[in-house]
């Protein structure tokens, strides 16, 4: 049990557990803050593998972007304060199914890669950057086109208009139930449909 | 260290994604299950990448092309919640049930 | 050769046909000139082919006689194939040439020439003048295509047409009842004789698979019928009685000759044509065309002479009690009829010797009689009288017919009947001696009728109103030409040794061999005996006629109850129309086959009707409704029932779908993991 066992072993249960509570967590922001928590902790596995510069990206990126825009959309979909009600009917099939899939991937794992070793080697980052610039110089540039269309795309699509969507209640009673909209006729944007008949109080 | 450990926490997080993608009944959380598979997919990546020991770097490169495409995913579903939102005032993917038959 | 034309004989007949009914009225002569011109060519094309003919044939004699054994009579066969797509049934239209043939165009245009001229002033200022020689024209052509044709198809295809245009003729006149009538009766009672010569044509052709006269006696010669079976003769025997059936209804033989004297009532020139010369003459011209075939069936050979026997007697004993001049000679033309037919039995020359004289003395007859008519405007002759002064060329040619007729020498007539009666001598048997019997008693009363005839019409005094005059110069000219043959066309064939090779004989030959075995003779004791009957019948009719009584006084009216049989035509019409036609058909049978029709006949369609109309409903609703639109709403059920069950899947939920998902994925890892 050398030191990156010890490492990676400790990385596993902190992971595990918080992304455990993430998808069980009854209080949406504490979910948000316990998916924070592994995110880290796959960047600590990173660490300890040798992939430093991939660490530090996962940091800044999904725990420095991506949680916070996930944040923002809790903010923006008015989520409940308080605990939300039970998961979806179909949680019992669900762990049914994410533990069956556990176990066959572990038995995979354990079977092709049980006697494998993982050479620790850090990866300079100077060397990461230049294989990235020279040799995925392709993918490289069209992910950054990809990043432009994608961030347009969002634009446009979470774009407000004038007079869309339901009013703002501020009740205390809303972790329960669902906010009353008053009916709104006027929509511009396309492909949007407007049963008004269907939004039940 | 054995390459065993960080491949079981990677299966052991997309496992985890799934039940939440499956069970979770707000948009915004099953995002985040989505974000944890796709975590895990990455330690998958980063692993083998090692593994192999590859010159040009295979593993981590393709990580980190996953990792920029999560964040655009993100930033588009999370549109789409909003705009979902904005128009059935509620968040819960069970009442999002239009293509019922 | 000149024969291979000889399709134009009917062909100008049938042109002139056409072109006068289509255009006739246009002409200055109203037609008449068209259908005299083509009869005219038409008969010098026949004597030019009768010339090459009967030289051809001579000349065979000639070179049989020099040892020249393969010599044959004249032939000329052409036909064209009308049915193409071949098979076992076939129908041509071909041309048979020879002798017998070329005799029956000499006679058929001249006497058709004649008749045509002589219309020209007998129907002048008639309504329907152009009609006339257009029916005329095409009676002409009918009676050449039944000669000229070479298959039994088309003689009955000309038989047929002659008793048609004989209809039209006879019916000229149909504003009167009796003429319309005296029409439909000759026209039914020759198409009773029909049905006979239609099944015996079909059993021909059963039998010999053909209608080639030609390849019909060549089978019969060799004793063979259609694919070498030996010949039947007892079925054959019965194809020629029934075609004989067809030979007694169109000659007019005993029973069906009921219809030729009620055709009188037609113009005469049609008499002298049709009713004299022509038509009537079918059915003997058939027996002579199938001679061959006739002559293998001895039985058939018999009953003609009996029939033709019988008929002459009783036809020449019914003209007798005639007022109606036409009548007589109707009967007469029965009468001789009856000659030509029972001829045949025993000798092919001497029936067709006769036919052939007949038809020029017949006809001059029935034009005189004619010419008589348009003087007196009357057919009876107890309107007539003293008419020898006023109508010399009358009266003269038709006493040169009359004398022809009764078969006193040297004229026309004695030679051809001489031949008969020697040919019955020579036949021999019970029925020759019916013949011969017969025939001399049929000589004598031949002779008396035609001299009461001569007396009542053209001595004493005139018992009409009027004043009867010559007929005018279209009129007298055909009498005077017909009483030349009349007279002296005997002399084509005596009976004598030195004539025989070169005489009419040898011209019509259809064999050489039936030729050089059957040489002429002349028995003088029977022409003798001929001839005294014939005179004697003369004496006699000039005893009782010479003064002329009226016909009130006419002794044989005054006979009682013969008289009343004779009148009444030994109540043959009566038992026709009366018993067989009113009392079985008329009651009895034509309700029996009402009944038949109505209730058999006509239930078995309406239950195929009503059977149909069943099928198609239980069709309709158990095949189509219940099964086929059973099928095809079964698929839609079955769609729409599936959808039912699969819909489930469109769960809207989108965890569903995701979980779906992942299943699948699952199964896949787990299929790659195993393989």
């Amino acid at each position: 049990m050398t030191l990156p066992d010890l490492l990676m072993l400790a990385v596993l249960v902190l992971g595990g557990a918080s992304a455990v509570l993430v998808v069980v967590a009854r209080n949406v922001v504490h979910a948000a803050l316990y998916l924070v928590v592994a995110l880290l902790a796959v960047a600590g596995t990173f660490l300890v593998i040798g992939a430093e510069f991939l660490a530090w990206t996962q940091v800044l990126i999904y725990v420095g972007a991506v949680v916070v825009l996930i944040l923002f959309g809790l903010m923006l979909t008015r989520a409940p304060i308080g605990p939300i009600e039970a998961d979806s009917d179909n949680r019992r099939l669900a762990l049914a199914t994410s533990v069956v899939l556990f176990v066959f991937l572990a038995t995979m794992i354990f079977r092709a890669f049980g006697r494998t070793e993982l050479p620790l080697s850090v990866t300079r980052t100077a060397a990461l950057g230049e294989v990235l610039y020279v040799h995925w110089a392709f993918p490289f540039m069209s992910l950054g086109f990809f990043l432009t269309v994608a961030l347009v795309g969002a634009i446009i699509l979470a774009r407000k208009e004038e007079g869309e969507g339901p009013e703002p209640q501020l009740d205390p009673e809303m972790a329960t139930e669902r906010p009353t909209p008053a009916p709104t006729d006027t929509s511009t944007t396309p492909g949007v449909t407007k049963p008004s008949e269907e939004i039940t109080a | 260290m054995q390459a065993v450990y960080p491949l079981t926490f990677a299966a052991l997080l997309f496992c985890v994604g799934v039940y939440g993608v499956l069970a979770r009944r707000n948009a915004v959380l099953v995002l985040m299950s989505v974000e944890l598979m796709l975590s895990a997919v990455t330690i998958n990546l980063v692993t083998f990448g090692q593994i192999a020991g590859d010159a040009v770097l295979t593993g981590q490169a393709f990580a980190l092309f996953v990792l920029a495409i999560g964040a655009a995913e993100v930033g588009v579903g999370l549109g789409i919640i909003l705009l979902l939102y904005r128009n059935r005032a509620t968040v819960n993917i069970d009442d999002a049930d239009l293509m019922k038959y | 050769m000149i024969s291979d034309y000889a399709w134009l004989i009917p062909a100008l007949p049938a042109v002139s046909a056409l072109v006068i009914m289509l255009f006739g009225k246009r002409f200055p002569k109203h037609g008449a000139e068209v259908g005299i011109a083509a009869v005219a060519a038409a008969a010098l094309l026949a004597i030019v082919t009768a010339i090459e003919v009967f030289g051809a044939n001579v000349a065979a004699v000639a070179a049989v006689e020099h040892g020249d054994h393969a010599a044959r009579s004249f032939l000329n066969e052409r036909a064209l194939n009308l049915t193409p797509i071949g098979g076992g049934f076939g129908i041509e239209a071909g041309i048979r040439i020879d002798g017998l043939a070329a005799m029956m165009f000499l006679l058929v245009t001249f006497v058709s020439l004649m008749v045509q001229v002589y219309s020209t002033g007998y129907m002048h200022g008639d309504p329907r003048y152009t009609y006339f020689f257009m029916l005329l024209s095409l009676f002409t052509f009918s009676m050449l295509l039944l000669v000229i044709g070479n298959n039994l198809f088309m003689v009955l295809v000309g038989w047929e047409l002659v008793g048609v245009c004989s209809y039209l003729l006879i019916g000229f006149w149909w504003e009167e009842k009796q003429n319309s009538d005296a029409a439909i009766k000759a026209f039914l009672t020759t198409k009773f004789g029909d049905i006979g010569l239609v099944v015996g044509i079909v059993t021909l052709w059963g039998m010999f698979r053909t209608f080639n006269i030609g390849e019909i006696i060549s089978s019969v010669e060799a004793g063979t019928q259609a694919g070498g079976a030996p010949l039947e003769t007892g079925l054959l025997t019965f194809a020629l009685l029934t075609l004989f059936l067809g030979a007694v209804g169109k000659s007019a033989q005993f029973p069906l000759h009921t219809w030729l004297p009620d055709a009188m009532a037609g113009p005469t020139p049609v008499s002298a044509l049709i009713h004299a010369a022509t038509m009537v003459t079918a059915g003997i011209f058939l027996i002579a065309r199938l001679y061959p075939v006739f002559q293998a069936s001895p039985t058939a050979m018999a009953v003609i002479a009996v029939i033709g026997s019988i008929t002459l007697l009783m036809a020449g004993l019914l003209a007798l009690v005639q007022d109606d001049v036409k009548r007589v000679l109707a009967y007469s033309t029965v009468s001789q009829l009856g000659y030509m037919i029972a001829a045949l039995s025993f000798s092919y020359t001497a029936g067709i010797f006769h036919l052939f004289t007949h038809g020029f003395f017949k006809a001059l007859l029935f034009l005189g009689s004619g010419s008589l008519i348009h003087a007196v405007h009357s057919n009876n002759m107890s309107d007539m009288g003293g008419l020898r002064k006023p109508m010399p060329v009358t009266f003269w040619t038709f006493v040169i017919g009359s004398v022809a007729l009764a078969a006193i020498p040297p004229f026309a007539g004695f030679w051809s009947k001489d031949e008969v009666l020697a040919g019955a001598l020579g036949g021999g048997g019970y029925t020759g001696n019916l013949l011969l019997v017969l025939g001399g008693v049929g000589g004598m009363i031949t002779a008396f009728y035609m001299t009461r005839a001569l007396y009542l019409v053209f001595a004493g005094e005139y018992r009409g109103h009027g004043h009867p005059h010559e007929s005018p110069a279209a009129m007298r000219w055909p009498l005077v030409v017909l009483a030349v043959p009349a007279a002296l066309i005997g002399f084509i064939n005596l009976p004598f040794e030195f004539a025989h090779p070169t005489g009419f004989a040898a011209w019509t030959m259809f064999d050489i061999e039936y030729f050089e075995g059957h040489p002429a003779e002349f028995v003088v004791w029977l022409a003798g005996l001929s001839t005294a009957l014939a005179l004697l019948g003369f004496v006699a009719g000039r005893a009782l006629y010479r003064t002329s009584p009226s016909l009130a006084k006419d002794p044989m009216l005054n006979m009682g109850p013969l008289t009343m049989v004779l009148e009444n035509r030994y109540y043959l019409d009566n038992l026709y129309t009366d018993l067989i036609v009113r009392t079985v058909v008329r009651t009895k049978l034509a309700n029996a086959a009402y009944w038949l029709n109505d209730h058999v006949i006509d239930r078995i369609v309406f239950l195929a009707g009503v059977g149909a109309n069943r099928l198609g409903k239980a069709t309709y609703d158990y095949a189509d409704q219940k099964g086929i639109d059973g099928a095809v709403n079964g698929l839609g059920v079955s769609a729409n029932w599936s959808g039912g069950l699969i819909k489930f899947a469109q769960s809207g939920n989108v965890q569903f779908y995701a979980g779906a998902l992942f299943v699948g994925v699952f199964v896949f890892a787990l299929l790659f993991a195993v393989a």
